[in-house]
């Protein structure tokens, strides 16, 4: 008697009746019980269980194949202490059936022995959810202050130390932050110039003004948009790189070999990327104003007939130079807190890849979160001072 | 569990040859795989094991020789049909390879829902089933992958491997990276399970232990082939470099002495 033999016998969807048979009521149990006829199945237990007290004797010697959900099927319907029963029995079912219903027998009452989870109301859900959320907010705050402080405090104390400076690295980092960075910024910001001057050019012109569209892009470009967009631009390429690289040497135990080596991982890692940002982002800021002021004057001198030469002269008169200092002093506190919120948020990932992406698009929304935010206070301090 | 006379091949390939760029890992391979047998695949690292299971389970298409399952080639069988061969497939992967976006109950009760179209209640009282024949207690099944210990990555694993009732059980390296006595736990797992379920399982190991006290048989891959593919105690007395160093190194010797203290004495 094998279970290949028999399943080829009886190769039908499973089936089960109660019968009164010579005067005994029997549970007939036939066909198939295997997962493809499972909802059937299912349903017809469902149906049966009712009646089950009454049954006096079991039938299964037509029963075909069978496999894990059909034996779940079989213990439901019998319960426990049936199954118990037909598996001590030797003679109603071979060897490898009474193991499969044995083992399957097992596993339901550990699982039955558990209690389930209680789940709570939907109004609970969302206020817990808005509770841990501003938790999490708190501590992300609180988190980076600190992180902040650890950050300045490493720069002190390796500042002083010129032997610890890491200029390998650092010129690496200014490599891919500002180097690599100079084309796209240009392009951008190029572009964003030129449509300035265009909205510049066609409301300024109803009012016969249009000479000071020169002013609007020069204006614009020293004070904010070189910076701003520069800001946004590094955000998103500076910020989620320095992420990803600490984080994915967060998930490899890197960060905790540098400990156990005796290392710092601020002084190594953090540091660095902080310092050739602080250097990079103004150095990108100048190159986003100058390419901005080129594509303002290539739409004034194209749309407005206003030369080159017109154009910065025009500029060098109206313009003052603090409008540029006020610009560039800016990028310096922008490109600490990116570099932060980017190294911050790689030292958060904790274990797994899918750490790595939620912590990354984590540091691309902070930072440039941080950068609109900083840029309207400045701009209000700058309004109220009068500069 | 083998039945005289009903010896069967479930799988048989022959004449695989895989190759990446000029680096040939198989050339000629043959391996047959019993009904009902619990298989191990040993060989050194680089050898090709993980590649040859990727070869079976249909992940790595060899650049030559047939792969034929149930007695079906698969390598030309048109795709809808190779699906179905597949569908009767469990695969337990290294790493566990559980999704890490569902619960573990979500993880087992996935290929029953795209695959057996039962309703998700059902599916989930299935799935809590088969998370219990793994071993696992019955509250793991709320848990995500990534809460999980390593020991507890296998079972579910393992949990969603069997979720739609296999005939053949794949099994990388399933003990690897687990302490001795839940690898042993596991071993006894996989032996119950092959008992109650009638599965074939396949088995890519380095782990002595493994191989001692569960398989019955063992083949070494060696000089891009089957080297041998026999019982434990033929393979351990062929005269070759590698499988002496294999079976009787220190290692070798404290694993056989635990499992089956004759066989030791045997080959000093």
């Amino acid at each position: 008697m094998s279970a290949p033999a028999a399943a080829a016998a009886a190769a039908a969807p499973g089936r089960a009746e109660i019968v009164a048979l010579g005067g005994m009521t029997v549970l007939r149990i036939a066909g198939d019980w295997t997962l493809a006829h499972y909802l059937p199945l299912a349903a017809e237990v469902e149906a049966l269980r009712a009646r089950i007290d009454a049954v006096e004797r079991i039938d299964i010697a037509a029963l075909g194949a069978l496999d894990t959900a059909g034996a779940r099927l079989l213990h439901a319907l019998f319960g426990s202490r049936r199954l118990a029963a037909l598996v001590a029995d030797g003679a109603a079912l071979p060897a490898e059936r009474r193991a499969l219903l044995r083992a399957v027998g097992e596993a339901l009452e550990v699982q039955e022995a558990a209690v389930p989870p209680r789940r709570g109301s939907a109004v609970g859900d969302v206020l817990e959810h808005v509770g841990r959320t501003m938790g999490i907010f708190w501590r992300h705050v609180v988190g980076l202050a600190g992180f902040i402080g650890l950050t300045l405090e490493t720069a002190l104390r390796v500042l002083l130390q010129p032997r610890r400076w890491r200029l390998t690295a650092l010129a690496a980092n200014l490599e891919k932050t500002a180097l690599d960075a100079v084309p796209i910024v240009a392009l951008l910001t190029f572009l964003v110039g030129a449509v300035v001057a265009f909205l510049g050019a066609t409301v300024l012109a109803d009012f016969g003004a249009s000479i000071f569209t020169v002013d609007l892009v020069a204006f614009s470009f020293l004070r904010e948009f070189g910076v701003l967009l520069t800001a946004i631009i590094v955000a998103g390429r500076t910020a989620s790189a320095f992420t990803a690289q600490i984080g994915s040497m967060r998930a490899n135990e890197e960060i905790d070999a540098i400990r156990v080596l005796g290392l710092d991982a601020m002084e190594l890692l953090v540091l660095p990327r902080v310092a050739a940002l602080l250097l990079a982002l103004p150095m990108l800021s100048f190159v986003a104003m100058i390419a901005g002021l080129v594509g303002g004057m290539l739409v004034c001198m194209m749309a407005l007939d206003v030369s080159p030469v017109m154009f910065l002269s025009r500029v060098e008169s109206n313009v003052a130079l603090r409008h540029f200092l006020i610009g560039i002093a800016k990028a310096p506190v922008f490109a600490f807190l990116i570099a932060v919120i980017g190294c911050l948020e790689g030292m958060r990932v904790a274990g797994s890849a899918q750490s790595v992406g939620e912590h990354t698009t984590s540091a691309v929304v902070q930072s440039i979160f941080i950068v609109i935010v900083v840029d309207a206070v400045a701009a209000l301090f700058c309004m109220e001072m009068g500069w | 569990m083998v039945i005289e006379g009903l010896v069967t091949n479930v799988i048989e390939v022959r004449g695989v040859r895989n190759q990446f760029g000029a680096q040939v890992v198989h050339d000629r391979l043959d391996l047959d795989v019993r009904r009902g047998e619990i298989l191990s695949i040993v060989g050194g690292s680089g050898t090709g094991k993980s590649v040859l299971l990727r070869t079976i389970v249909g992940l790595n298409r060899p650049a030559a020789g047939s792969v034929r399952v149930f007695g079906e080639d698969l390598l030309t069988l048109p795709a809808a049909r190779r699906a179905q061969v597949e569908r009767r497939f469990g695969v337990l992967f290294q790493k566990g390879a559980l999704f890490s976006s569902l619960t573990v109950a979500e993880n087992v009760a996935l290929p029953l829902i795209e695959h057996a179209g039962l309703p998700a209640a059902q599916a989930a009282e299935l799935a809590a089933l088969k998370i219990a024949l793994a071993g696992l207690p019955a509250n793991a099944g709320d848990k995500y992958p990534s809460d999980l210990s390593g020991g507890m990555v296998k079972r579910a694993a393992l949990a969603r491997a069997l979720a739609l009732d296999p005939d053949i059980l794949f099994l990388d390296e399933p003990t690897a990276g687990l302490d001795p006595i839940g690898a042993a736990a596991f071993d006894q797992l996989i032996l119950t399970l092959r008992d109650a379920l009638g599965l074939t399982v396949f088995i890519v190991t380095h782990d002595l232990d493994t191989i001692y006290t569960i398989t019955d048989r063992v083949a070494v891959l060696a000089q891009k082939r089957v080297l041998v593919n026999d019982r434990l105690e033929a393979v351990a007395a062929i005269d070759d470099a590698w499988i002496r160093e294999y079976f009787h190194g220190p290692r070798g010797r404290a694993a056989a002495g635990a499992a089956r203290p004759g066989l030791a004495q045997e080959n000093p």
